[in-house]
């Protein structure tokens, strides 16, 4: 278990005031201008050296993403910083407990990885349903404004950077990289064509880079406490302590920051008291947020709970968002609800994303109550195959993933409800 | 230059290629959707997808990926053939099984990609996407079901045709492709979204359930609506011309081709003049060639030198030879082909030829605009200039303000400022490398043509391989009739001071008929419009698609079109009547046939006899006395849907005329 002192996120519950002055006390903004004279280069490095990789969910190594930007422009443009706070992943909620009780640690973290990077300023896109959150987000760069920590020579450091804030309309697809930068721009939320990639251009055609809240949050830190100290903790590759988000069937729901590396059981037991009914109860995890596989309870109790443990299995560690489903789950509704989600959320450019998801949502609703042929499971399958790596964005990714999880483990569970269905309309029709 | 590999075929690309654009180089055929030649990169059909080494295992869209040197790329493997069929499976989940009612049904991208690259069964059981129909005006029909979303339509009209009238709303499968607020789409160019749209969502409205492509006969022909002398290709059936489809030229019209053009030529069935028709006490009554032949003898008879003919703006270079062989066989000179008046000079016709060309003006870098409504007067020319904005040159206009279609600086309406040029106009032009100066018939009759020529030394319009000096004619025949001499120095006004006893109207219906009062007036053309009304005696004639014909336009291209159905009733191709006439007349013109006409034709303007552009020469000296004087307060065409006697009668193009222009007087008047 984590050690109290180990820990970044000292008011990730909120027991204290999120203002400026506590934060401070809490060690936010103490010799940031110190850190900045480091230099860019000796910040990326240090990065580098924590072996942070990206917490959004695709775990790209941060300090190689930062190392993309332009070290000097050739045409005159700015770079600029892009913070997703987007986060609308069903089961993920780790963006708002740092928004809403340590926000000092983002913004200080933006003008950090903005100057580490070169860039002019910091964009915080926030999902729109997060009013409070981005009132109190607003009121912290408002108060680090006023104390001089950003805007000219921010934190008399010399580097000039801003930071702003802007709300999203509440699509789940503007938390892809380039449809936030094209939400930002004030066009419609579609994902765009890559290459050009952002680092070449990007936000108004700048060079650009966009990164997860908790990824640029744990940076002051980081280097206050040396990539060394963020290393030692998970295995090798997976550095780092991590908020675990977990919800569903467990006895106390909770975000919490553990080391990353921990095994499921540990960090149910430790943190959330246990699965409801106990461990024989459990039916699956799905360990990262909607958008990877499901893992059955046999597999995932010894589990590490890291970027490549989970990739073993056949999943992935996402967000770090641990959604929980005990033996009272009807799955394949599970399942279904989050296709109906993909469908939801598509947003319509692509044509295997646009026609696949709903198909596909429309098999699954099928297969909830069995009124299918056990020939479409493979069916389905197949479908899943053909949006599967075949789409601009990882959107259409994310909605085959749950499906191939299901029929992976779960094939047996839907022949029995085909079987069953069909079984009635026999009986009727001798 | 790249080196690339296509199914183990070396190939070497151009800088800048996509990987589809390798693939169509060795010869593969890659199915695409979304792409479009003229229109930016979408990526989003997903059906051009490949496999490319290096890169990632999953095949990549061919459309948006660069090549680039030692790729590998692969159009031939099961990865290849299974990603194309998924694909097209997912466009067909939702397409309705409508073929049979489709009119895209035998030129449809999706029927076509399907039978060879889809699966060929259907494994969907779900129910099929419906989506409400969206009014798009009354030139294109929406069948909004069909539409597959691949976004031409949105991309042609932001980036073609400049308007923000397309759009797509909502997201994932509810998806709906829709003109703003459902309004109807405005602009000069909008059916082209028919011809981009590759599935039956937008099909043509008046050509809706009329033919299938596979009974067309197909005909190569010039559009006539105005002077740029669009290719097209003229779609019959029978005796009746059912459409008119853009060719592809990129020195002219691209693929693109103006509304009035594809749109008016309903208009060849209606109103027609199909009968010989003679004034007999004020009104006009149906007669016979030979009476109205002897009419037309017996009022030269004398002096056969008393005649004089007037080119309208429709006529083919063919009709008008004929004409002036006869008025020549006549003793007479008495030609004019600008029918409103004007007296431009035109002893040098490189002054008054669009010498920048219509593909050269894309590369201009500021552009002066004088007395043009570039929009309704060339549509397809504002969409170059367009173009040319967008690569970064400024624009300027002197005339009343009208919407363009990119930003552009209006100077006002008073031709004083081509005297003492603003500071703003003139520090772009010298900062310019290919500056051009576009005058339009609003300038020229105005007269401003003198003074417009001073600005070629003042701001440089002519370089080394650069001729920046341009004018923009509207009628289709004026450059031809220019060519042969249809000209006098004083314009009409010295016809009038004829007083010819005969005046031949060659499809002229724009022109004053008053001062002919005393003349015996024969209208040889084709349609029952102004010209024919005031006429004594009526020759029906054949329109342009119903004669072969030689036209040059306003850069000076000489093109030739060929006859695509027969004229109705009675009427004849043009140069028959005039030489029939002849006879009548006891004159010889010195042909008998069609080909022989050319031939004297081109014997004495060599120059018609190659499709090509026509060498003026080099730009006359400026008159330095000369001084813009006066204001433009109106352009020339008051209706772009309505400016010649075959879209007049076009109910199409009244339709449009009617919603499209006046629909907000009309609601207002309702009321």
């Amino acid at each position: 278990m984590l050690a109290d002192k180990d820990r970044i996120f000292t008011n990730v519950y909120g027991f204290q005031d999120w203002g400026l002055k506590a934060a401070q006390k809490r060690g936010d903004w103490d010799g940031t201008k110190a850190l900045i004279e480091r230099g860019q280069d000796a910040i990326i490095e240090e990065i580098k050296a924590s072996g942070l990789r990206g917490r959004g969910g695709a775990g790209f190594p941060t300090g190689l993403k930062w190392s993309f930007m332009p070290k000097t422009s050739a045409d005159g443009r700015p770079s600029f910083l892009v913070i997703n706070a987007d986060e609308s992943e069903p089961g993920s909620c780790k963006d708002r407990e740092i928004i809403r009780h340590d926000p000092h640690k983002l913004v200080e973290g933006a003008l950090i990885a903005g100057f580490a990077m070169r860039a002019r300023a910091a964009y915080i896109y926030i999902r729109g349903e997060y009013i409070r959150e981005a009132e109190t987000l607003q009121a912290a760069i408002d108060e680090a404004y006023d104390a001089g920590l950003i805007g000219k020579n921010a934190s008399g450091s010399g580097y000039d950077f801003d930071v702003f804030m802007h709300r999203g309309a509440g699509a789940y697809i503007c938390g892809e990289e380039t449809a936030m930068i094209e939400s930002l721009e004030g066009k419609k939320g579609q994902p765009r064509l890559k290459p050009p990639f952002p680092a070449g251009a990007g936000l108004y055609g700048c060079p650009t880079t966009v990164n997860n809240v908790e990824s640029i949050a744990v940076v002051p830190t980081i280097l206050r406490r040396s990539g060394a100290w963020f290393a030692g903790f998970g295995r090798e590759g997976n550095a780092g302590t991590k908020l675990f988000q977990i919800s569903g069937h467990v006895e106390k729901p909770c975000v919490v920051e553990e080391e990353m590396s921990i095994p499921f059981e540990e960090l149910i037991e430790k943190h959330c008291g246990g699965i409801t009914g106990g461990w024989d109860n459990l039916l699956a995890v799905i360990p990262g947020g909607s958008s990877v596989p499901l893992v059955p309870a046999e597999q995932i109790r010894s589990a590490p709970m890291d970027f490549d443990g989970l990739k073993e299995l056949g999943s992935g560690l996402g967000t770090a968002a641990v959604i929980v489903m005990d033996k009272s789950t009807d799955i394949v509704r599970a399942i279904s609800r989050l296709s109906y989600f993909y469908k939801h959320e598509s947003c319509g450019q692509c044509t295997p994303c646009r026609e696949g998801t709903g198909w596909m949502w429309r098999m699954m609703e099928r297969l909830r109550t069995g009124d299918a042929e056990i020939e479409e499971i493979d069916m389905l399958h197949e479908v899943t195959k053909q949006v599967e790596g075949h789409t601009i964005c990882a959107l259409g990714d994310a909605a085959a993933w749950p499906i191939q999880g299901l029929i992976r483990h779960f094939r047996p569970e839907l022949e029995r409800r085909i079987e069953e269905h069909n079984a009635q309309f026999r009986e009727a029709a001798e | 230059m790249p080196k690339v590999t296509v199914d183990g075929q070396e190939i070497e690309v151009p800088q800048g290629a996509t990987v589809l654009q390798a693939c169509e180089q060795a010869g593969k055929e890659i199915p695409r959707f979304c792409y479009h030649e003229r229109l930016s990169i979408a990526g989003n059909c997903r059906m051009c997808l490949v496999e490319v080494k290096p890169g990632p295992p999953k095949p990549q869209a061919s459309c948006a990926l660069p090549a680039s040197e030692g790729q590998e790329i692969r159009t031939d493997t099961p990865m290849v053939k299974k990603a194309r069929e998924g694909v097209m499976e997912f466009l067909l989940v939702n397409h309705p099984l409508d073929c049979p009612i489709c009119d895209q049904g035998g030129e449809c991208d999706l029927q076509d990609q399907a039978v060879a690259y889809g699966r060929g069964s259907s494994r969907t059981k779900e129910n099929r996407r419906a989506v409400t129909e969206k009014y798009m005006g009354p030139l294109i029909k929406t069948v909004m079901t069909r539409c597959i979303h691949c976004t031409r339509c949105v991309r042609f009209s932001e980036e073609i045709a400049g308007v923000d009238e397309i759009g797509a709303l909502y997201r994932g499968e509810d998806m709906q492709i829709t003109t703003y607020l459902e309004k109807a789409a405005a602009h000069e160019l909008s059916a082209n979204v028919i011809d981009l749209c590759p599935v039956g969502a937008l099909t043509s409205r008046p050509y809706a359930f009329e033919a299938r492509p596979w009974e067309l006969k197909r005909t190569l022909s010039i559009d006539v609506s105005d002077a740029v002398g669009a290719n097209i290709s003229l779609h019959s059936k029978g005796r009746e011309v059912m459409r008119a489809l853009p060719r592809i030229n990129d020195d002219v019209n691209e693929e693109w081709l103006s509304d009035k053009a594809r749109y008016q030529v309903d208009g060849l069935t209606k109103r027609r003049l199909d009968k010989v028709f003679v004034r007999k006490d004020g009104k006009l009554a149906a007669s016979d060639w030979s009476e109205a032949f002897g009419a037309i003898a017996g009022a030269l008879e004398g002096d056969k030198s008393s005649v004089a003919a007037v080119a309208g703006d429709m006529v083919d270079c063919e009709t008008m030879f004929a004409a002036k062989a006869l008025l020549k066989a006549c003793g007479s000179t008495l030609l004019e082909g600008r029918q409103t008046g004007m007296t431009y000079d035109v002893s040098n016709l490189a002054a008054v030829n669009f010498n920048s060309g219509l593909a050269g003006i894309e590369t201009a870098d500021c552009i002066l605009i004088v007395g043009s409504h570039i929009r309704w007067e060339a549509a397809l020319v504002n969409a170059r200039i367009r173009k040319a904005v967008k690569a970064g040159a400024k624009v300027f206009v002197v005339g009343p303000e009208w919407e363009t279609t990119y930003p552009a600086e209006f100077l006002g309406q008073d031709l004083k400022v081509l005297n003492r040029v603003p500071k703003a106009l003139g520090d772009a032009m010298k900062a310019a490398t290919r500056p051009a100066v576009i005058l339009g018939g609003a300038a020229l009759a105005a007269g401003a043509l003198g003074a417009a020529l001073k600005l070629v030394d003042k701001f440089g319009l002519v370089k080394d391989d650069w001729n920046g000096f341009n004018v923009l004619h509207m009628s289709a025949a004026r450059m031809g009739g220019l060519m042969l001499g249809y000209a006098q120095e004083g314009g009409m006004a010295d016809i009038a001071a004829a007083k010819p006893k005969v005046l031949f109207s060659l499809g002229a219906d724009e022109m004053d008929f008053a001062p002919f009062a005393d003349s015996l007036k024969v209208y040889i053309g084709h349609h029952g419009d102004k010209g024919a009304h005031n006429a004594d005696i009526i020759l029906p004639g054949a329109s342009y698609a119903e004669k072969d014909g030689t036209y040059v336009n306003t850069e000076g291209r000489v093109q030739f079109a060929e006859k695509a159905v027969f004229a109705p009733g009675d009427a004849r191709e043009d140069w028959t009547i005039l030489r029939a006439l002849a006879d009548a007349i006891g004159v010889s013109v010195g042909f008998d046939s069609f080909e022989q006409l050319q031939g004297a034709m081109i014997a004495e303007v060599p120059a018609l006899g190659e499709e090509a552009l026509a060498d003026y020469g080099s730009l006359p000296k400026a008159d330095s006395k000369a001084k813009a004087e006066g204001v433009i307060s109106a352009y020339p065409v008051k209706d772009f849907y309505l400016t010649n006697p075959i879209a007049r009668a076009s109910a199409v193009m009244q339709q449009c005329s009617a919603e499209l222009l006046h629909g907000e007087e009309m609601k207002e008047a309702a009321e």
